[in-house]
């Protein structure tokens, strides 16, 4: 399972607003933690701004805040800004996909997707944020605080 | 608001007995719109009034009114797994939802298949519920290592 790059940097950046949800945080620090182009990411933000999930402000120490409901909000709500998992139309498109063989496999990947359409719709960015806190800080935060440290002392 | 946060305050969690069947039958009934009298009666015979430590059947009662209930057993070496617990049956008052009804009722479960001597618990959710799968992700439960499997009988 692979969402696309825009997918990807929407749910990133909707759990980061969401997990600081008092505070606002600029484009920029989403850019850099995630290395990503601040073109790119203010494309995605522009979207998850129409949605009405995220909010932005303007002037001095300006950014985005989450303001959507973290105990409502899914997962799938985000992806589908941005992607149709199982699109049917794409994949009856490929070469092949009208043969026995095609057919018998486009069953096979359809029951995949419906797998995946089902965990994306029951997972509510509060139980990210849960997953994430139970999960701990990954390597990048780990680095990060310890150069922190470094740098002070 | 406030009524919400009043039922969480007096919610107590325990074993349900014969004089709870008529609210559990009636908070099934508003859920699914059907009337199951039998079954409810009948498995009430089979988990009710703590039948031991590997079968629950759990009510949460406030405000003297049933808002929930929950019913699960440890079961051995099924599908090849060692004991876990099963939960095989939740409902919530809709108008006691977002209130940690079921978040009390699945720990209490929880601590009673712990008693039980288990570590794990499962349960099996429809792929379209998404309502109940959000609520038993929100209280930590990942996609087990197992695939649900039918086939229609011709």
């Amino acid at each position: 399972m692979k969402l696309q790059i825009s997918t990807s940097l929407a749910l990133y950046s909707v759990l980061e607003f969401a997990a600081k949800s008092e505070h606002q945080i600029s484009a920029a620090d989403i850019a850099a933690k995630y290395r990503v182009s601040p073109h790119h990411l203010a494309k995605v933000l522009r979207e998850l701004v129409r949605a009405g999930f995220i909010e932005s402000t303007r002037g001095v120490g300006g950014g985005y805040r989450f303001s959507g409901n973290a105990k409502r909000l899914t997962l799938m709500d985000v992806i589908e800004l941005f992607e149709d998992i199982g699109d049917r139309k794409e994949r009856n498109h490929q070469p092949g996909a009208s043969t026995d063989v095609g057919r018998a496999l486009g069953v096979v990947l359809a029951e995949i997707d419906e797998i995946a359409k089902a965990t994306f719709r029951s997972i509510t960015v509060g139980t990210m944020l849960k997953l994430i806190e139970r999960r701990g800080p990954g390597p990048d935060e780990r680095t990060r605080a310890a150069s922190k440290r470094a740098s002070r002392g | 608001m406030k009524q919400l946060t009043r039922l969480g305050a007096d919610l107590r969690v325990r074993p349900a007995e014969a004089a709870d069947l008529g609210q559990i039958i009636a908070i099934d009934f508003e859920i699914t719109r059907k009337r199951k009298t039998d079954y409810w009666y009948e498995l009430f015979h089979r988990y009710g009034s703590g039948r031991g430590r590997q079968r629950q059947f759990l009510v949460a009662e406030a405000g003297g009114e049933i808002q929930g209930f929950i019913i699960g057993e440890v079961r051995d070496w099924e599908f090849g797994s060692p004991p876990c617990g099963w939960v095989f049956g939740i409902s919530v008052r809709p108008g006691a939802r977002l209130a940690g009804v079921g978040s009390r009722l699945f720990e209490s479960i929880c601590a009673g298949f712990r008693h039980a001597g288990v570590d794990k618990v499962r349960t099996l959710i429809a792929r379209d519920n998404s309502l109940v799968l959000s609520y038993f992700r929100s209280q930590g439960m990942m996609a087990a290592p197992v695939i649900p499997l039918e086939k229609d009988l011709d």
